[in-house]
């Protein structure tokens, strides 16, 4: 009998983010937790004193315009994606590679200062720190490197363009959040000296 | 039904590329269905906890007996039974840290979590499979690398870490200090960055699922108590492990590089080590800050299942829903600030201390609103005692038990005199250890019949629950005694003080208890894997429950429906719904079709689209 009625209740469909996406800012997250550790571990460990002060490699406020480019450049590929202007997300996305690989390089130019300014990894753990911050986020740079890679390989197989535009979107932001994490790092690191 | 069915459409794709044919490698081994994923895990749970449980008679032993001889182990432990039959006091603490680190990380997280939320998100959310069941799949599997790697270590000449499951340094970070200290810590350290990993790769997919694949209807505020409280466990882990990534890092680097994070000032036999600067301290920090979490990553699942349980044998709807997801959301942010609690009397600002004492008390609340709930949900209800029920009651039971012991130590001043006695060791057994295996034993005898499309036997149930339950009190409760006596944790024995004598009764009858307690899990043990093959075939719905997993075929297929996923209408505890023609109405019906319980708020929520308004007015006037 109540069946005849045609009575409909719309249950809504929940609100949803594409799950890719959704995961990789998951990601994001555990990798802003491990920071936000190192860091505070630093601020607590500088408090109890008998602490080496140093001034940090010049070199890392060149390389901090380069990571910076390289963000433009990932941006530019990204755009040009979305324009389907498949020559310039090569140009734009092997740009991308050429300054992150510059910016590892750099690093390690870094790495050599710190070494001939008497600062070593295994020591006060103020030089210690240095390293691992650096050498952590070179890591996840690498992986983000990985990541662009892909995303070539992709595009020169036409599998990125308006239409397909998940896996450079979901690059872009990662590389976007892995360059503002060395500018928080690099900032960070001014500031607590 | 007809009218439900309208409006259900798309969310079919995904059976294509599951309904193909599988072989028995992808089928049983690298299989990427959730519910095989979570029926691996509550295997490799279930022997871990296992070797935990086992590992702990042993070191009863040793406690309830000290003058006993060992030498009949010797077979199985060899050399580390010494001559005069005894064991070997290094042994015993490797064997206390790995029962720690086993239950608390083997059994109690990944066997817990691991299990109920890869079998339940989706089967509970209305979802075909986890949103990736490749990082699932890859999830288990960096789980099984990191139990190989943690039971090799068991076997080594050095033996395995032995500086208790928070490895503190600079006890785990020097092999001089204690030769578990060697190899065995390395491959522990090896083994929790896997684990990590895998804690990593199903969190992010619990939570990417539960947010993005609910089905149509599903809102938050319809989800089932089991739902969020997996949800909410699976944020704490992706916020918390990350930092014990980093203290492990850096305990690492100490080790195996020389750096000196958390290592200054050691001497070794007289002569100092090159390390300075370091802050052992700054490693507490860290580790508690993953490690309060943890406990709450631990109970938190428990807590879910129990309130679905207790909801569903009470036949009454949840009390306070609402509350009850704004409890567990303030103990998960609570849970973060609290961490300084396990550190009152390792050097901290007093003023500090009191901050963190304040935040300790405040966590009690939220807890205490979940017992609440829990009680009046019992409360004048139609009680169906199945083992699950009572498992979850004992679950209720031991979390009030151990929250109350919890305010003793919340207390710095009270903490100086309580600290590393058996009175935490109580304290956390009790509400950490009891009550999660309680409510990990509750939901495995509750939702056997859909893991397995059998029935577990409830007899052989009753005298498991019955046994563990005093057996539990009975190990744990005369502990509180001992703790207050003074007795401190991880001392391998207490025949050279004279002051401990009058305990040793005391002592030796908690050992009893504990081969007893132990000897009830075999009773699990064989009615579990009996029923597996033998079990009395199930029902479709055995318990009358109201939740989405039990309209899905009874040993359902990869993809879970094989039509459309039903659509939800209503929350998940509409039991004894005053006017309904049962005492259960599951998710999946239409308020339209219930007119004869519909709250006056819930007809109105029904929009009418009949060909003739007239005649839907008659909708609460219908009586069947
Ligand atoms: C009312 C709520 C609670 C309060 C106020 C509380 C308080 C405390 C305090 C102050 C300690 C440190 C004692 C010491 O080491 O001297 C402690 C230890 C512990 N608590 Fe609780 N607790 C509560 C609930 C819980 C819950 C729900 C769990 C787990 C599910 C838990 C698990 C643990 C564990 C595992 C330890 C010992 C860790 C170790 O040292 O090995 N607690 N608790
Ligand atoms: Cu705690």
């Amino acid at each position: 009998m109540v069946r005849d009625l045609q009575i409909v209740e719309e249950p809504r469909r929940p609100v949803s983010m594409d799950p890719k996406k959704f995961a990789l800012w998951l990601f994001i997250v555990t990798i802003i937790m491990l920071f936000a550790a190192f860091t505070s571990a630093y601020i607590v460990r500088q408090a109890e004193g008998n602490w080496l002060d140093f001034s940090l490699p010049t070199i890392f406020y060149w390389n901090t315009g380069i990571l910076l480019l390289s963000s433009v450049t990932m941006q530019w590929a990204y755009n040009s994606a979305k324009r389907d202007d498949l020559k310039n997300i090569k140009t734009a996305i092997s740009l991308t590679i050429v300054l992150g690989i510059c910016f590892l390089i750099s690093q390690i130019f870094g790495w050599g200062m710190l070494v001939d300014a008497g600062v070593f990894f295994v020591g006060n753990p103020s030089g210690s720190f240095m390293y691992i911050f650096t050498g952590l986020h070179g890591v996840h740079l690498i992986s983000g490197i990985f990541f662009i890679i892909m995303v070539l390989i992709a595009t020169v197989k036409y599998n990125v363009h308006s239409k397909n535009i998940l896996l450079i979107e979901m690059c872009n932001t990662y590389w976007h959040f892995l360059n503002a994490l060395w500018v928080y790092l690099f900032i960070f690191l001014l500031l607590n000296r | 039904m007809a009218i439900a069915d309208i409006h259900v459409a798309e969310d079919t794709h995904h059976e294509d590329h599951l309904d193909h044919e599988q072989s028995f490698v992808t089928k049983y081994i690298f299989s990427q269905d959730h519910k095989t994923i979570a029926k691996q895990f509550l295997i490799t749970g279930i022997f871990w906890a296992l070797m935990g449980g086992l590992m702990s008679l042993v070191f009863r032993l040793q406690l309830g007996f000290p003058e006993a001889t060992l030498e009949w182990l010797r077979p199985i432990f060899g050399g580390w039974i010494t001559e005069s039959g005894k064991l070997e006091p290094e042994f015993y603490l490797a064997m206390v840290t790995m029962h720690g680190t086993i239950m608390v990380f083997f059994v109690l997280t990944a066997g817990l979590s691991g299990t109920f939320s890869n079998f339940l998100i989706p089967l509970q959310i209305g979802a075909r499979d986890m949103a990736s069941g490749f990082m699932n799949m890859l999830s288990y599997w960096f789980f099984f690398v990191s139990s190989v790697v943690m039971f090799i270590s068991l076997f080594i000449e050095t033996g395995p870490a032995m500086g208790g499951w928070v490895i503190y340094p600079p006890l785990s970070a020097l092999p001089q200090a204690i030769s578990g200290s060697g190899l065995g810590m390395t491959m522990w350290l090896i083994a929790m960055m896997f684990f990590i990993v895998s804690t990593m790769l199903g969190g992010i997919n619990y939570i990417t699922t539960i947010i993005n694949l609910r089905t149509r209807g599903m809102s938050f505020t319809r989800l089932p108590l089991t739902i969020w409280a997996f949800f909410l466990t699976a944020i704490l882990g992706l916020l918390s492990f990350p930092v014990l990534v980093a203290a492990v890092l850096l305990l690492i680097f100490d080790r195996s590089f020389g750096t000196s994070f958390y290592l200054s000032d050691i001497y070794i036999g007289g002569e100092a080590l090159p390390n300075s600067g370091g802050s052992p301290i700054l490693f507490q920090h860290l580790f508690w800050f993953l490690g309060h979490p943890e406990v709450y990553i631990v109970i938190l699942p428990a807590l879910g299942i129990t309130s679905e349980i207790i909801s569903t044998n009470s036949r009454k709807p949840i009390f306070g829903y609402k509350a009850m997801i704004g409890s567990l959301m303030a103990i998960a942010i609570l849970s973060f600030v609290v961490w300084a609690h396990h550190m009152f009397i390792t050097g901290m600002n007093p003023f500090l201390g009191s901050v963190f004492m304040l935040l300790t008390f405040i966590i009690a609340v939220p807890s205490a609103i979940k017992v609440f709930n829990y009680i009046t949900t019992l409360w004048r209800g139609n009680i169906i005692f199945t083992p699950a029920m009572l498992f979850s009651i004992g679950l209720v039971s031991f979390f009030i038990t151990g929250g109350v012991t919890g305010i003793f130590l919340g207390s710095a001043a009270l903490d100086i005199q309580l600290h590393d006695t058996y009175f935490v060791v109580a304290h956390f057994h009790i509400v950490m250890g009891s009550a999660a295996f309680f409510g990990m034993v509750a939901g495995v005898y509750h939702w056997f019949p859909k893991m397995f499309g059998r029935m577990m036997d409830a007899r052989l149930g009753y005298i498991h629950f019955w046994m563990s339950f005093v057996g539990v009190y009975s190990v744990f409760f005369p502990m509180h005694y001992i703790g207050i006596a003074g007795f401190p944790r991880r001392y391998y024995s207490f025949t050279n003080f004279d002051a401990f004598n009058s305990y040793a009764d005391l002592n030796a009858l908690i050992t009893i208890a504990a081969f007893i307690t132990m000897s009830a899990q075999f009773i699990f043990l064989f009615n579990f894997f009996y029923s597996i093959f033998r079990g009395r075939k199930t029902p479709q719905n055995p318990w009358n429950s109201n939740t989405l997993e039990w309209t899905a075929p009874i040993n359902p297929e990869h993809g879970n429906w094989p039509g459309e996923i039903p659509t939800v209408y209503r929350w998940p505890y509409d039991y004894s719904k005053p006017g309904a023609k049962e005492d259960f109405i599951p998710q999946n019906i239409p308020f339209s079709e219930t007119p004869e319980s519909n709250f006056p708020n819930e007809t109105e929520s029904i929009k009418l689209q009949g060909i003739d308004k007239g005649d839907a007015i008659i909708v609460d006037e219908t009586e069947e």
